[in-house]
């Protein structure tokens, strides 16, 4: 029934914005409706064209800008986010589970089969692949917001450059800088706190921190991550091999440098 | 209408939910053969990969069950495993969990009425072009919406997946000033959602009522939000929450990812969620809300779900006027947490989520390892009462063209707001038509 609306039919040719989802929570898009001052204006500079979590509306691609959230854990979604990236212009993956594979990839290397039996009743009505993965293990990616969830600001500036066929301003420095600047006291030095904000890329506005614990990581891995020194320095704090490896492998359990250094 | 035919009509989304899923009806001339919702969440496996990992961990991973409602997913665990340990959180650190609580659901149905489900009644495809024809409505309730989300940031850190909760309270405190700012926000909403209730009241309603079993979560002392004592129904079963399991039996249907929950004894469906809570709890709101309900058009014992809508907005009303009590009676705790050392044991936890009760269960060893853990959602148990509304809803509306009959079958839908991705993942509406 894909209403087009009489504002689409008369507005002169907007870019067109997809909202995708996949294996995920729904929180990285909602996010975009969580820009409570911005939404309307949003809604004026691009044309909605496909988010279902938001309008009825469906228009056609190809698409200018789409953003996906979630993982690849499905056959049949396997098969869909090729058709997502043939209608992309730009293809942006938002959020942990898009980027990294998200919480879900801690069934990667167990077994899923058991993993199925636990939670249900008859699992072989249940079609899923033995590991959840991120967009870019199955299609070119433009460009990757991180976080589980996406920070608001980085996704409202990460549109206005792409609308203006700039490159979004992502920053890849770590936590750890952004709390020093912050000057919230380091939970590390002060408390002995475990904290992965050396390791861990910007974005967040070092949250945890700032609420006196350390960071858990849900931004991933930051360009050249010295995981083996902060391993040496937790080990250093009384932390055992067990409690690392769930330190590295929660909200970005799939990502490389994370997934290593837990399993070192 | 020819009936001699076989018409299938497909909807590839159903929009305006969180989640996707789908539905398909079975018709055969005049006759309804068949509903099926169906739920196509690509499973995650929280129940399996919570095994082994330590019971403090647990809340901030039970977030990422849903970005919609995180608060329902930490606190319900929060307080199971403080179960299992024999803590509970009272005095301040309970204020500012309920406190957080209204914040989500402030946040979650004002999204859920203005832009997710009066398009509906207003025959639009979303808030945007609401906004168009109803731009005061429209710019008022994001405002409120964001106000939900300044409590959950001011209290929480963040608005989607907090990070200041954990077992026993919080991370750290915040300032009493802080709260305090909010205030003159919240006394703005709450004269502003006043003016948007009388549009909601003046919407064209369907006629439609069904002979529910509701069910909520009751305290003693107050209407349930972030904890309850006792499971009740509107068929006079009270139970304590470690009856669940003998109340409601969960089942795996071949159409669903979403395991379906009814009574254990009789099969039947229950219903969860607003309107449950406003027929049940009903004495423990303010008696000027309940006045204002019924003028609205919710008088007691309300059986039609299209007034969820209503329900809601009543229930918005509440937790802004809780916000301000609260945050009024607000002292900073001297700690911010309790200390919460693991025992062995099994531990039960539900909360009111927006969209009603949320079920915890978890075992742990005396070193807090979790053994095993089960989560219910709301949208799992109101998933059959949904197919049961859709049901009787479509065998009366069978001669309505295509269009129409999917537009209704669709708003009956979301009257129960249903957060698929709780569970869930592909939600298309198809009506087929077989030849009579
Ligand atoms: S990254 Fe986190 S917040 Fe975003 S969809 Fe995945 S689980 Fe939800």
């Amino acid at each position: 029934m894909n209403t087009r609306s009489a504002r689409n039919a008369q507005a002169p040719r907007r870019p067109r914005l997809a909202v995708w989802k996949f294996a995920s929570c729904d929180g990285c898009q909602l996010s975009l409706l969580d820009c409570e001052d911005e939404l309307l204006a949003v809604a004026e500079a691009v044309e909605l064209a496909y988010f279902p979590e938001a309008t009825s509306t469906v228009l056609p691609g190809p698409y200018d800008i789409s953003l996906v959230e979630g993982s690849i854990t499905t056959p049949h979604d396997r098969e869909r986010i090729q058709q997502v990236r043939r209608q992309s212009k730009r293809l942006v993956t938002i959020g942990a589970c898009a980027t990294s594979g998200g919480i879900q990839a801690l069934r990667n290397g167990r077994d899923v089969t058991e993993f199925a039996r636990i939670v249900y009743a008859r699992p072989e009505y249940i079609d899923t692949l033995a590991t959840s993965t991120p967009i870019a293990a199955h299609v070119r990616v433009d460009h990757e917001l991180r976080g589980c969830p996406i920070d608001k600001g980085q996704l409202l500036a990460t549109l206005a450059a792409l609308l203006h066929g700039r490159r979004p301003p992502l920053p890849s420095h770590s936590v750890c800088e952004a709390c020093k600047r912050a000057g919230h006291v380091c939970v590390m030095v002060a408390h002995g706190t475990p904290c992965l904000g050396p390791v861990t890329q910007t974005g967040c506005g070092a949250l945890c921190p700032g609420c006196a614990r350390g960071c858990y990581g849900c931004f991933g891995p930051k360009e050249t991550p010295n995981t083996a020194a902060l391993s040496a320095h937790l080990a250093a704090l009384g932390m055992d091999d067990a409690a690392r490896r769930r330190l590295y492998q929660t909200f970005n359990a799939g990502a490389e440098a994370f997934r290593k250094a837990g399993d070192a | 209408m020819t009936t001699s035919r076989t018409r299938v009509i497909e909807v590839d989304t159903l929009a305006r939910v969180e989640g996707e899923g789908a539905l398909t009806l079975r018709v055969r001339g005049e006759q309804l053969l068949g509903v099926e919702f169906r739920i196509f969440e690509p499973p995650r496996f929280f129940e399996a990969f919570l095994r082994g990992r330590d019971f403090r961990e647990v809340p901030d991973i039970t977030a990422r069950i849903c970005g919609i409602c995180p608060i329902a997913y930490m606190m319900g665990a929060s307080q199971a495993l403080e179960d299992v340990c024999g803590v509970t959180v009272d005095g301040t650190l309970r204020v500012l969990r309920r406190l957080i609580y209204c914040g989500e659901w402030i946040e979650s149905h004002v999204l859920h009425m203005f832009l997710l489900h009066l398009p509906d009644f207003l025959g639009v495809p979303d808030a945007v072009a609401l906004a168009a024809t109803h731009r005061e409505a429209v710019t008022q309730a994001l405002r409120v919406k964001k106000l939900g989300n300044e409590i959950m940031r001011a209290v929480g850190g963040r608005e989607i997946h907090p990070v200041n909760l954990q077992l026993g309270g919080f991370y750290r405190a915040p300032e009493r000033s802080r709260l305090a700012a909010l205030l003159p926000e919240i006394a703005w909403s709450e004269a502003a959602l006043r003016h948007l209730l009388d549009v909601l009241a003046a919407l064209h309603f369907p006629a439609f009522e069904v002979d529910y079993e509701f069910m909520a979560l009751r305290h003693p002392d107050e209407y349930a939000i972030d904890r309850g004592e006792q499971l009740v129904t509107s068929t006079g079963i009270a139970a304590p929450l470690s009856g669940y399991d003998a109340l409601l039996t969960e089942n795996h249907v071949r159409h669903s990812t979403a395991l379906q929950s009814r009574r254990a004894d009789t099969g039947t469906p229950v219903h969860l969620g607003p309107l449950a809570r406003v027929n049940l709890n009903r004495a423990q709101l303010p008696a000027e809300l309940q006045v204002l309900a019924e003028a609205l058009g919710l008088p007691p014992d309300c059986r039609n779900p299209f007034k969820a809508i209503l329900a809601r907005g009543i229930e918005v009303l509440y937790a802004l006027g809780e916000a301000r009590r609260l945050i009024e009676a607000y002292r900073e705790p001297a700690t911010p947490a309790v200390t919460v050392e693991p025992r062995a044991g099994t531990g039960f936890g539900a909360t009111e989520a927006p969209r009603g009760i949320c079920y915890h269960r978890y075992a742990i060893d005396a070193g807090g390892q979790v053994l095993d853990a089960k989560i219910v959602a709301p949208t799992s148990v109101n998933q059959r009462q949904i197919e049961a509304d859709l049901y009787r809803f479509a065998a009366t509306r069978l001669a309505l063209p295509d269009a129409e009959l999917r537009h209704d079958c669709e708003q009956l839908i979301r009257n129960y707001d249903p957060c698929i991705s709780c569970s869930t993942h592909f939600l298309d509406l198809r009506i087929e038509r077989e030849p009579g």
